[in-house]
C-alpha cells in the first residue's frame, strides 16, 4: 500500500509536471540561452525548445530527455564539419524545422546530421539538411515518423558519401513526403521491418534511390525515383509491397529502375517504369506478383537472370521497350498472361479484345545481346528482324513455353 | 576543219580503231562508210568527245578537243537513235536544247519545214519513230554551226521527209558548212556526198570522191564498188 | 549543271514514279499516324521503313533512270556541256526529286497531325535528314553501278545485290564477327563496322535519339562516350557526308573516262 502510494505520488508529479510545468525555452543568438546545447541542459522533460532564426555553430548535441525542439524560420545549426550534430537518445523527442548543415565526414564513423539511437516515439520533420555525410540515421529505433524533410547532399564518390535517410535494425518507421537528392542512397533500410515509405521523391543519387537489405514486411508506395545511379535495389527481403511508384530515367551501364535480388513473396503493383536502361532486373526472386505496371520506353522492360520461379506477370502494359523480356536461359517457370504488348503484331478476329495468336516477349536478339553486349549496335536492323522472326517461328535459344497466351489488343487503363 | 591523227580505240579485246588518220577540209559533204562494226560510229563519237580515244589526237577547228566541251558549240550532231525523255513535250524539248546551248530562231522554220506543228504539244513518248527522227533533225539543224555530223539521218523517214532532208543538207552545204554523214543507204550517199571515207577493220581503206572509188575498184556502179571492196577483203 | 538538274528534276517530277513514291509515303505515314495515334511509335516504324526502303528505291530508281535516259544523255553529250555537269545534274535531279517525294510524303501528314506542337519533331527531322542522306547515297551508288555496267540486266542485278548486301548481309556478317570475337574488346570494331555501312550508320543515328542511347550505356565506356555526346552525332554526320561525296566523286571520275 505504501509502495502504491509512493508510485501514485510519483505518477502525479510526473503528470502535473508534464501538464502544468511544461515550459517553453527560447534560444536565440542574443538571448540568455544562446545555444541549443545549453537549452537542452536547462530544459526539463517534455519542455519545448524554440530556436529562433539565426546561425548556431554547434555539434555533438545530445538530446537525452523527451523534448520538442522547434526551429522558427529554419534556424541554421552549423556543425562546422566537426562530426555528428544531433544525437537523440531519449524517447518522445520531436525535432521540427531546423536547417542543419556541415556534418563531419569520417571513414571510421558514420556521422549524421541527426541520429536516433535506441529510442521510440520520435518525430523528425520539416528539416532541411545540407552539406552532409549521413542525413537522418535511425539506429535500432522504433515507432518513429520522418516527415517532410529535405535532404540535399553533394555526393561525388560512393566511398566517401553517406545516405540521406538510413534505417538500421529499426521497426515501424513511417517515412513520408521527404525529398532526398545528391547523396549515396536516398533511403536505405537494413534489417528494418514493418516500415512505410510513402510519397517521397528520391532523385539524382549516386547509387540507389531506395535500398532494402534484409528487411521484411515493408511497404513503399507513391514514391518517385528519378535519375539515380543504379535505381532502386530491393535485396534479400521478404513480403515487400511496392505500389504505385514511379521509376524514371535510370540510365547507364549497371542501371535499372528496380533491382530485385533474392526477394520472395512480394507484390509489385501499379508502378511505372519509364526510360530506364533496364526496367526491372530480377535475380533469384520467387512468387512475386507483377500486376498493372507500366513499362514505357525502357531498354529492357524486364531482365530475368538466374533462378526465378513462380512469378506472375499479369495485366501489365509493355510500351515501346527495345526489349520486353530478356532471359539468360531457355527454361521458364513464370507466368505471363493478359498483358498489353505494344510490339504485338497479332490480330483479334473474334473481337474479344484478346489477340488470337500468343505473344512471345523474348526475342532471339535479346539473347544475343546478353551474350555479346556490343551487338546492341545492330538493334532494329533488318537482319535482326529476320532472325528474330525465325526464332519466333521455331524457338531454339529462347524458352519455348514463355508466351502470353492472351495478349491484349488495347492498352490497359486503370 | 577536223583533223585526226593516229587514232586508236579498243573496246575490251575488240580493236575498233587502229591508227586512223583523217583530215576533213572545210566545206562539203563527207560520208563515212564501212561495214557493220568497222568503227564509223566510234570515229564520229570520238570527234564528238563521247568516246575517249586510247591513243591519238583529234582537233576540231584547229584546237585539240581533249578535256574540252566548248568546241561542241561549233558542231551539230544527229544521233543514230532518237529516244528522248518521254515525259517531255516536243515544244519543251526544243526549248530545253535551246536553253542548254544558245539562242536560235531557226527552229520555227525547221518545224514548218518538217510539218511538225501538230505534234508540238504531244509528249515525246507518244510519237512514232519517224516523227521522233524529225524532231531529232530539228534539234540538229536549228543551230547554225559550221560542222554538222549526221549519224544515219534517213532512218525512219518517209519519202517526202527524206526529200526535205536532202534539200536541207544541200542548203547547209551551200552556206559553206562541213557535213559529216554515216549511212547505210548507198543511193543517198551517192546522191549527196562530195567525198567518201571508207573504214575497214579500224583503218581508213579509202578516202576520195565516188568517181575515184569507182576507178579504183573498176566498177561502174557505186554499190558494186563498195561490195567489191568487201568481197576482196573478206574472201 | 543547274540546267540539267532543272530538266531532270522536272522530268522526274512529272513521271508517274515520283507520284507513286510520294503516294506510298503519304499513305504510309497517314496509316501509321491515324491507326497508331502515337507519334513516337510511328517514328520508330517509319525508321524501319526508311532504312530499308529508301536505299532500295534510291538504287532501283537511280539505275532505272540512268538506263532509261541513256539516249537523252547521248543527246546531251553532243551538246557543249561538260560531262561532269551532265551526270551530276542528272544525279542531283533524281536524288532531289526522290528526296522531295520522301520529305513531302512523310512530312505533310505529320504536319497535319500536329508535329510542330509535339516534341517528336526532332526525332522526325532526324528521320527526314537521314532519309535524304540515304537517298543521295544510294542514288549515287546506283549511278556508279549503271556507269560501270553497260548491260541493263547486269546493272539492275548488281544494284539489287548492293542493296541486299548493305541492308541485310552486311549486318549478318557484322553480327557473326562480333560473336566470333566476343572475347576481345569489341566496341571500336563495332563502331567502325557501323561507320562503314550507310544503312547501319543511319539506323544508329536515328536510334540514338530514340531508344538505343539507353542501351548503349550498357555496353561500355567507348560507346557511351561516342554516342552519349555530340561527338558521335558529328562523326556520324561527317561519315554520311563522306558516303555522299565518294560515290559522287566516282561518278565524275568514271563519267570522264567512259565511252558512249
Amino acid at each position: 500500500m505504501k509502495r502504491f502510494l509512493q508510485h501514485s505520488i510519483l505518477l502525479i508529479i510526473i503528470l502535473t509536471s508534464h501538464l502544468s510545468l511544461c515550459q517553453v525555452v527560447e534560444v536565440c543568438n542574443n538571448c540568455k540561452i544562446s545555444s541549443l546545447k545549453d537549452a537542452i541542459s536547462k530544459a526539463r522533460d517534455f519542455d519545448t525548445i524554440v530556436v529562433k532564426k539565426g546561425t548556431y555553430k554547434e555539434h555533438s548535441i545530445i538530446v537525452d530527455k523527451p523534448l520538442t525542439i522547434i526551429g522558427e524560420n529554419h534556424p541554421v545549426i552549423d556543425g562546422e564539419l566537426k562530426g555528428e550534430i544531433i544525437t537523440i537518445v531519449s524517447d518522445y523527442v520531436i525535432v521540427d524545422g531546423l536547417h542543419i548543415i556541415n556534418v563531419g565526414t569520417s571513414y571510421t564513423e558514420d556521422y549524421a546530421a541527426i541520429r536516433v539511437k535506441r529510442t521510440k516515439h520520435f518525430e523528425i520533420k520539416n528539416l532541411i539538411l545540407e552539406k552532409l555525410f549521413f542525413g537522418i540515421y535511425l539506429e535500432k529505433a522504433e515507432d518513429g515518423k520522418v516527415y517532410n524533410n529535405k535532404v540535399i547532399g553533394q555526393a561525388v564518390e560512393e566511398h566517401n558519401s553517406g545516405n540521406a535517410i538510413q534505417l538500421w535494425y529499426s521497426k515501424k518507421i513511417d517515412i513520408q513526403n521527404n525529398n532526398v537528392q545528391h547523396v549515396r542512397d536516398g533511403i536505405y533500410l537494413e534489417f528494418s521491418d514493418d516500415c512505410l515509405i510513402k510519397n517521397n521523391v528520391s532523385a539524382n543519387n549516386l547509387r540507389y534511390g531506395l535500398h532494402f537489405m534484409f528487411s521484411n514486411n515493408d511497404i513503399y508506395e507513391d514514391n518517385e525515383f528519378t535519375n539515380n545511379g543504379a535505381g532502386v535495389a530491393v535485396m534479400f527481403s521478404k513480403k515487400i509491397k511496392m505500389l504505385n511508384n514511379v521509376f524514371k530515367e535510370n540510365w547507364g551501364t549497371a542501371s535499372y529502375g528496380m533491382l530485385l535480388k533474392e526477394i520472395n513473396d512480394a507484390e509489385i503493383k501499379g508502378n511505372t517504369f519509364e526510360k530506364n536502361t533496364i526496367g526491372i532486373n530480377i535475380e533469384g526472386s520467387n512468387r512475386i506478383n507483377y500486376m498493372n505496371n507500366n513499362f514505357i520506353n525502357n531498354g529492357w522492360a524486364i531482365k530475368v537472370r538466374g533462378a526465378c520461379y513462380s512469378n506472375k506477370f499479369i495485366g501489365n502494359n509493355f510500351l515501346y521497350n527495345s526489349f520486353d523480356i530478356s532471359y539468360n536461359s531457355n527454361i521458364n517457370d513464370n507466368t505471363f498472361d493478359k498483358n498489353y504488348w505494344s510490339n504485338y503484331t497479332g490480330y483479334d478476329l473474334d473481337k474479344n479484345g484478346i489477340g488470337d495468336v500468343p505473344y512471345r516477349p523474348v526475342k532471339l536478339f535479346s539473347y544475343i545481346v546478353n551474350r555479346t553486349p556490343e551487338t546492341i549496335i545492330l538493334l532494329r536492323s533488318l537482319f535482326i528482324d529476320i532472325i528474330d522472326f525465325s526464332e519466333k517461328v521455331s524457338p531454339v535459344f529462347t524458352p519455348d513455353n514463355l508466351m502470353d497466351n492472351h495478349p491484349l489488343i488495347k492498352k490497359i487503363t486503370w | 576543219m577536223v583533223s585526226i591523227q593516229n587514232l586508236h580505240k579498243k573496246f575490251g579485246k575488240n580493236n575498233v580503231l587502229s591508227g586512223v588518220n583523217l583530215d576533213i577540209k572545210e566545206g562539203g559533204i563527207f560520208a563515212v562508210l564501212g561495214p557493220n562494226g568497222s568503227g564509223k560510229t566510234t570515229l564520229i563519237k570520238s570527234v564528238l568527245g563521247m568516246v575517249i580515244p586510247d591513243k591519238g589526237t583529234i582537233s576540231v577547228l584547229g584546237k585539240s578537243i581533249k578535256n574540252s566541251s566548248n568546241y561542241r558549240n561549233k558542231i551539230d550532231y544527229l544521233p543514230q537513235i532518237a529516244n528522248f525523255p518521254s515525259n517531255l513535250k516536243v515544244k519543251e524539248l526544243i526549248k530545253m536544247i535551246k536553253d542548254l546551248r544558245s539562242f536560235t530562231n531557226h527552229d520555227d522554220d525547221l518545224i514548218t519545214h518538217f510539218k511538225l506543228e501538230p505534234f508540238l504539244d504531244k509528249k515525246l513518248g507518244n510519237l512514232s519513230g519517224g516523227t521522233k527522227q524529225k524532231v531529232n533533225l530539228v534539234l540538229t539543224f536549228m543551230f547554225d554551226s559550221p560542222l554538222i555530223i549526221l549519224d544515219e539521218p534517213t532512218s525512219g523517214l518517209d519519202p517526202i521527209s527524206l526529200l526535205r532532208l536532202k534539200d536541207l543538207i544541200q542548203s547547209e552545204k551551200a552556206k559553206g558548212k562541213t557535213i559529216l554523214i554515216t549511212s547505210h543507204i548507198m543511193s543517198f550517199v551517192e546522191e549527196i556526198s562530195d567525198e567518201i571515207v571508207f573504214l575497214l577493220e579500224g583503218q581508213i581503206y579509202f578516202k576520195g570522191t565516188i568517181n575515184e572509188l569507182k576507178t579504183k575498184t573498176g566498177q561502174s556502179d557505186f554499190e558494186h564498188a563498195i561490195a567489191s571492196i568487201l568481197t576482196n577483203n573478206h574472201a | 549543271m543547274l540546267k540539267i538538274l532543272k530538266y531532270s528534276f522536272y522530268d522526274l517530277m512529272r513521271s508517274r514514279w515520283s507520284y507513286v513514291y510520294f503516294a506510298f509515303y503519304l499513305l504510309l505515314s497517314v496509316v501509321l499516324l491515324f491507326l497508331n495515334s502515337d507519334l513516337s511509335k510511328a517514328v520508330i516504324t517509319l525508321m524501319n521503313v526508311i532504312i530499308v526502303l529508301v536505299p532500295l528505291i534510291g538504287t532501283i530508281f537511280g539505275v532505272m533512270y540512268y538506263y532509261n535516259s541513256k539516249e537523252f544523255t547521248e543527246l546531251l553529250l553532243a551538246q557543249p556541256l561538260k560531262r561532269s555537269s551532265i551526270f551530276l545534274g542528272q544525279y542531283l535531279g533524281v536524288a532531289l526529286s526522290l528526296s522531295m517525294s520522301l520529305v513531302l510524303g512523310l512530312g505533310l501528314p505529320f504536319i497535319f497531325y500536329g508535329l510542330f506542337r509535339s516534341n517528336a519533331i526532332w526525332d522526325f527531322s532526324l528521320l527526314i535528314i537521314t532519309g535524304t542522306f540515304l537517298t543521295f547515297i544510294f542514288t549515287a551508288l546506283a549511278f556508279n553501278i549503271a556507269l560501270s555496267n553497260e548491260n541493263k540486266i547486269k546493272g539492275f542485278g548488281f544494284a539489287i545485290l548492293v542493296w541486299l548486301f548493305l541492308a541485310i548481309i552486311y549486318d549478318g556478317l557484322f553480327l557473326m564477327s562480333l560473336i566470333i570475337f566476343e572475347d576481345y574488346p569489341l566496341d571500336k570494331l563495332s563502331l567502325i563496322g557501323t561507320m562503314l555501312n550507310p544503312i547501319d550508320l543511319s539506323r544508329t543515328l536515328i536510334l540514338l535519339k530514340l531508344d538505343i542511347s539507353a542501351l548503349l550505356g550498357y555496353t561500355g565506356a567507348v560507346f557511351k562516350q561516342f554516342f552519349g555526346t555530340n561527338f558521335g552525332l558529328i562523326v556520324s554526320f561527317i561519315m554520311l557526308v563522306l558516303w555522299v561525296i565518294f560515290p559522287v566523286y566516282r561518278i565524275v571520275y568514271k563519267s570522264k573516262r567512259k565511252d558512249f
